[in-house]
């Protein structure tokens, strides 16, 4: 077990380095000066000489490279050349909005989305099935931009005067500003305390700000609809056809016949064999949550990874481009390994070969 | 996402063409029981067709197919027949025809009043015909579509044929890039090299086939691992025949199988990722009719224009669920066993 778990992680270090050449590699192909592109109309050639002097565009590129990687590995993705903040700041600030968003998705995804695949393949060809499979199919093929408006227009236009209305964007009422739990608690400021606390939800939760809770909680709710809907389709579709595999094999038979109760040998014995390839499933589809991060945050004016790449990308911001596309990289590499040792776990006949 | 569960490794299927396989026996008997598994024991109902004519067969017993290809044919005829079918032209200003920007959708038939000028779908906010433009936005998207598919296929089949063929380093070198590219969530990557390339539409479907390349790239490398330790190869091998011609004839007519199944269900997804890239401003450009850059045009109109949002994703829906459906209905025509 633990020589698998080596090399399984061993095989993933040549991906990482390849992503950070490549990232590398693209951030610098991206064209236009930064200078210019970060100064605008101040830009003069001595100006600009400098600027590039200080952030060492000058040197020459594998330089620059090899400069890059000892900054990495240091923890030092660079300075922003739009916000004059360091990078790994700008993520300490927004990561934590986009992994409550996409954690919140992946909630959504799993807890509707398995019960969904249950009944649609243990009812298999009835009516529940085929409504269930056509809602898939449906939620599958909607664009998450487009479906994200219309939530927008159906929960804040439409039902406005209704109690079934929903904020539409952002992520707080306009006025509301949460106290971080570490000042409540009288803790020391540090960059870490900052990215905890910037996960809203569960500092006003721990901190008892209930107002800043409910306003957070329902501003969350759109984007993490629209953000799961995709997720949740391929989900329910996966577990529903994992277990229809399953439920033909001898051992649920087996199970039948010495009189287990029908609830049991299906949720029992059938599901634990069937959540195996939806496993892998979940795995994948936190990239898509990650691309969608980006649609869904434009929509819903969401200060999160997502958007603060795409308009680090519209204005040439090298180093936010190049730690942003990184973090998000590694970490969906490390999303499948993590998902790859669960599989481990949960299939001993994964260990054996 | 689905076709994730595909897994062609261990399934040798015939070839397309129904040219004899040189003289071998063993070969034969593969074939036969290829079919006794794909007829479902019935080998004489399918020698006189071979795959395809069964797989047809068979696809057009699924219901979720024939919806499928009713979506893509109604999809197509607004395609071809947009200049009859459409009005307006899609760029032609209406102003002076009696319209305002962002007018809702106007049916004599359903009580407009018949003294404005009809427009089933409203007009947008530069006074264009919405539905003239929904019409020759078919044509943009099933296009830029197929082009990226067809360019993503053919440069998949190619890496993955030399990796998987000739093994050693090279595959290794290969594969590795691959894994790079996967490692990336696709639209990022596509986002990330639009940017380079510049915005637009060639760049956008370059960026789309970039990113799916390593999809088909795997899926063709473990057919070819798997066709490659059959008999009736080993055999061809045993008879001298040259490496390029067992790649050519023995090899690659068996990876287009599964990679036809593929090729469908990534239209789809090619489909949703050029509107995603045209949607944020780095596709298709105005003012050419694109459901992704009308949708992104009027986004801010949502709350009081829906309808200028509303059409076009439907559209985008509409074209993805075909292509999706038709796609499983394929896979489960070609190979029974995953059927259901």
């Amino acid at each position: 077990m633990a020589r698998f778990l080596l090399r399984r992680f061993i095989s993933s270090i040549p991906v990482i380095i390849g992503i950070l050449a490549l990232v590398f590699a693209l951030a610098r192909m991206i064209p236009g000066d930064p200078c210019r592109a970060a100064l605008g109309e101040r830009a003069t050639d001595e100006i600009c000489d400098a600027y590039n002097e200080r952030y060492g565009l000058n040197d020459p590129i594998h330089v620059q490279f090899g400069i890059y990687l000892k900054d990495v590995a240091t923890g030092d993705l660079g300075e922003s050349f739009r916000f004059g903040v360091p990078v790994t700041e700008l993520l300490i600030q927004r990561l934590p909005t986009t992994m409550e968003l996409a954690a919140a998705a992946l909630l959504i995804a799993v807890f509707v989305g398995v019960p969904l695949g249950i009944i649609s393949g243990y009812r298999h060809n009835t009516k529940t099935d085929v409504a269930t499979m056509v809602g898939a199919n449906i939620g599958v093929a909607m664009p998450v931009f487009w479906l994200g408006l219309m939530l927008q227009y159906v929960f804040a236009v439409f039902l406005r005067d209704t109690p079934l209305a929903l904020p539409p964007s952002g992520k707080l009422d306009a006025g509301l500003i949460p106290v971080p739990f570490y000042e409540v608690w009288g803790l020391p400021e540090n960059g870490f305390m900052e990215f905890l606390s910037e996960f809203t939800l569960m500092n006003s939760l721990v901190t008892f700000q209930w107002e800043i809770f409910s306003s957070a909680f329902l501003h969350l709710i759109l984007p993490a609809v629209a953000l799961a809907t995709i997720p949740l389709a391929i989900i329910a579709r996966m577990t529903r056809s994992a277990l229809l595999d399953v439920l033909g094999l001898d051992y649920v038979r087996t199970a039948r016949a010495k009189g287990l109760r029908e609830r049991s040998v299906v949720l029992k014995h059938a599901l634990r064999n069937a959540m195996l390839p939806v496993v892998t499933i979940i795995g994948l589809s936190f990239g898509l949550l990650l691309g969608g991060a980006i649609l869904t945050e434009t929509i819903f004016n969401l200060a999160g990874v997502g958007k603060t790449l795409f308009d680090a990308i519209t204005s040439r911001d090298y180093t936010v481009v190049q730690g942003f596309t990184l973090v998000v990289a590694i970490s969906f590499v490390m999303v499948n390994l993590l998902v790859d040792l669960l599989y481990t776990y949960l299939d001993p006949r994964v260990r054996v070969s | 996402m689905s076709d994730d569960l595909y897994d062609p490794s261990d399934r040798p299927l015939e070839p397309t063409d129904d040219q004899p396989l040189d003289t071998v026996e063993a070969s034969d008997a593969i074939r036969d029981k290829v079919r006794m598994d794909l007829a479902g024991g019935d080998v004489g109902a399918v020698t006189s067709g071979g795959l395809w004519r069964t797989a047809g067969r068979e696809v057009l017993r699924k219901k979720s197919a024939i919806v499928g290809m009713a979506l893509l044919s109604i999809l197509l005829l607004l395609a071809v027949f947009a200049p009859i079918i459409a009005p307006y032209p899609p760029n032609k200003v209406l102003f002076d025809e009696g319209v305002s920007p962002r007018d809702p959708p106007c049916v004599h038939l359903f009580g407009c009043d018949e003294d404005k000028p009809q427009h089933i779908l409203g007009i947008d906010g530069n006074g264009r015909d919405y539905f003239s433009r929904i019409v020759y936005g078919a044509r943009v998207s099933l296009l830029a579509a197929f082009v990226a598919v067809l360019f993503a296929v053919v440069w998949g089949t190619m890496v993955g044929l030399v990796a998987g063929f000739f093994g050693g380093w090279v595959d290794n070198v290969l594969m590795r890039v691959m894994d790079v590219l996967l490692s990336f969530p696709s639209l990022l990557l596509a986002i990330v090299v639009v940017t380079v390339l510049g915005p637009g539409l060639i760049n956008a479907i370059l960026a789309i086939a970039i990113v799916t390349i390593p999809q088909y790239a795997r899926i063709v490398r473990s057919s070819v691992l798997s066709i490659r330790e059959q008999e009736y190869v080993s055999a061809d091998q045993a008879l001298g025949v040259t490496r390029w011609r067992l790649l050519a004839h023995r090899i690659f007519p068996n990876t287009l199988t599964p990679l036809i199944v593929i090729a469908t269900l990534g239209v789809a997804t090619a489909v949703l990722e050029i509107a995603s890239l045209s949607f944020l401003g780095l596709g298709i450009q105005p003012p050419t009719a694109e459901w992704g850059s009308m949708l992104a045009a009027e986004r801010n109109q949502v709350f009081t224009a829906p309808h200028l949002v509303f059409f076009a994703g439907l559209m985008i829906m509409w074209t993805v669920l075909g292509f999706n459906l038709l796609g499983d209905g394929l896979r489960d025509a070609i190979d029974p066993r995953l059927g259901r």
